[in-house]
């Protein structure tokens, strides 16, 4: 039982103090969760504290390997939406 | 996530005058020349409050802190850009020992650096650790820099007992709204007890903390500035409202910058296409709220790493593997700093005491105001080549005399056109949408083409009064089109609605 940062965590340090157990520490080329401390903050809190503060779409995956805030759920913008300004923007 | 700072002279022979009257406050007569004493005092030498302080003074800010509790529609916290120069972006995130190393290196090697800042990249009082182990080390080992600080006032409430310890006499709190459901367009979630809390109730906290956090502020004497992202559709006719209560709440400045929002920066607002407001809407604005409060014109919003003086940007000066060869002796340093302060003093004095008055045209008859553009690298003089200036400088003339209205940035002036431009939009067309609604620019000189082609926009370009001082020369080429009869007319706003 425990969550995951992956690598498009963009190191804003926000989690880092809010684990109950210490379980995440500053790392290249970025933070990470040591899987032996997290609890995914059970018996804490409601919510896992790191994926509840966490900023960035799917820099944190469950236990299951599953993004805990997927594309959209956290910066409004539909995913459609994102991939087609992305493609325009490459296209110039 | 932003930032503002350094400021202005206050000096015997403006007060003398009631105020920096014109001239090297610029913006004084709207923002600084209402000020009491007090606050004059304290906001002296940070060049973030005048047009004319911020070519002497320099101000730096720096990255200590990341993280952030709420989420901003204008904001992607994927930052790290380093050609790009507006709020929460950064290059570099230092340790507060690397940002005291840092603030040491800057000072030394800047001497008119007086003001030190912490604006991000993400919010500084969501790092309270990082910022105030800056701070009071910087109180301890630097004591003649000025420290701010800039907030979104979530976590505000909880950290002015701490604030009111250091060397801080400014606070810039960041409140886009005082209502909840317009807060809900702006903020989608804020971080709080634990929970992420999303619209309508996660602003409603929000903006309870920023009004409490005011008060306390307040309270303590500590000067709060309160910044506004003006967003088409969205807060632009209620911030008339927030100008209001912040006034009423005892702000002593309001500064309203536009939204910054492009596609490319990945921002909700950019992707989905919210503009920012044009420069006229812009003014206007700030001119309604000017009748509540005093408004801040000339803000550059700068990003959470800048250092130098407004508008510039020598960061790259100062990166840590450089820092780390630099050999920093802080007390000689602050003795250097000291006369160079004092030199810049008694040049700002003389400036203030020379400084030609301009009187008010005595009249009757009712004449629209009229604005204009300055071409000028600094001095309170028009002193540049049209084709050089990355900014304009916006100066109103009227019957009541000159009043400084905000700069206008040129973009894409050394864009080199191709892909990355878009709508084929020439340099010149850019500038002369930028300069929407003055009718005249003033430089000491310009080319032939942009001449027609301004001319053919209905700015009249002018190159007559270079070398003069802003004030005089707006005041004379106002006082001429007012002989010859340009003035008599309605406004032109009117006629330009009439015929669009």
């Amino acid at each position: 039982m425990s969550l995951e940062i992956i690598e498009s965590c963009v190191n804003c340090w926000a989690c880092e103090p809010l684990c109950p157990n210490d379980a995440i520490y500053e790392a290249a080329p970025n933070f990470l969760i040591d899987p032996v401390k997290c609890t995914e903050c059970e018996g804490d809190f409601d919510e896992p504290q790191c994926a509840t503060i966490c900023p960035i779409e799917g820099a944190i995956l469950d236990a299951a390997g599953e993004e805990y805030n997927p594309p959209g759920s956290l910066t409004g913008i539909p995913p459609e939406t994102m991939a087609a300004a992305m493609a325009e923007i490459q296209a110039r | 996530m932003e930032l503002n700072m350094p400021e202005q002279q206050t000096t015997d022979a403006a007060a003398e005058k009631g105020g920096c009257a014109t001239g090297s406050c610029g913006s004084s007569e709207d923002q600084m020349s209402h000020l009491s004493e007090e606050i004059r005092l304290k906001v002296q030498n940070h060049p973030c409050y005048s047009e004319e302080a911020h070519h002497y003074f320099a101000r730096m800010h720096v990255a200590v802190a990341p993280a952030c509790n709420i989420q901003c529609h204008y904001c992607n916290r994927k930052y790290d850009c380093a050609n790009e120069s507006r709020p929460g972006v950064v290059s570099e995130v230092l340790t507060p020992d690397e940002a005291v190393l840092k603030t040491k290196a800057v000072a030394a090697n800047i001497p008119q650096m007086t003001v030190l800042g912490i604006a991000g990249p993400g919010d500084p009082l969501a790092n309270p650790e990082r910022t105030f182990e800056t701070f009071r080390r910087l109180s301890a080992e630097a004591p003649d820099i000025k420290l701010c600080v800039s907030t979104n006032g979530l976590a505000l409430p909880d950290c002015v007992d701490e604030l009111a310890k250091h060397n801080i006499d400014h606070v810039t709190i960041t409140i886009n709204t005082v209502d909840p459901e317009i807060g809900a367009q702006i903020y989608p979630w804020i971080f709080w007890e634990d929970k992420r809390i999303r619209g309508a109730e996660g602003a409603k906290i929000l903006i309870e903390q920023q009004q409490k956090g005011l008060q306390m502020l307040v309270d303590r004497g500590i000067l709060v500035k309160v910044n506004s992202v003006m967003i088409p559709g969205v807060n632009d006719k209620h911030l008339q409202e927030v100008s209001k209560i912040v006034k009423e709440k005892g702000a002593f400045l309001h500064n309203v910058m536009p939204l910054i929002a492009e596609a490319e920066h990945g921002t909700f607002y950019g992707v989905m296409g919210q503009r920012g407001p044009s420069a006229k809407e812009l003014q206007d604005l700030q001119d309604a709220c000017s009748g509540d409060m005093n408004m801040m014109r000339h803000c550059r919003q700068c990003r959470a790493d800048a250092v130098g003086l407004l508008g510039e940007d020598r960061g790259s000066e100062f990166t840590l593997d450089k820092i780390a060869e630099m050999n920093i002796d802080y007390d000689a340093a602050m003795v250097k700093r000291a006369k160079v302060h004092t030199a810049i003093q008694a040049e700002l004095d003389a400036k203030v005491a020379s400084r030609p008055e301009i009187v008010p045209i005595k009249t009757d008859k009712v004449y629209r105001p009229v604005l204009m553009a300055i071409a000028t690298t600094g001095g309170g003089v028009i002193n540049q080549h049209f084709g050089h200036a990355r900014e304009f400088l916006i100066y109103e003339g009227s019957t009541e005399g000159v009043r400084f209205i905000s700069h206008r940035k040129v973009e894409d002036l050394y864009c080199e056109g191709g892909d990355t431009c878009g709508d084929g939009e020439t340099v010149l067309q850019g500038i002369i949408r930028v300069l929407e609604g003055c009718e005249v620019v003033l430089c000491s000189k310009i080319g032939y083409e942009p001449w027609s082609e301004l001319e053919a926009a209905g700015i009249q370009p002018n190159g007559e009064h270079a070398m003069e001082t802003i004030e005089e020369a707006v005041m004379a080429v106002f006082t001429e089109m007012l002989e010859n009869g340009k003035l008599d007319d309605v406004s032109k706003d009117e006629e330009i609605k009439a015929t669009a």
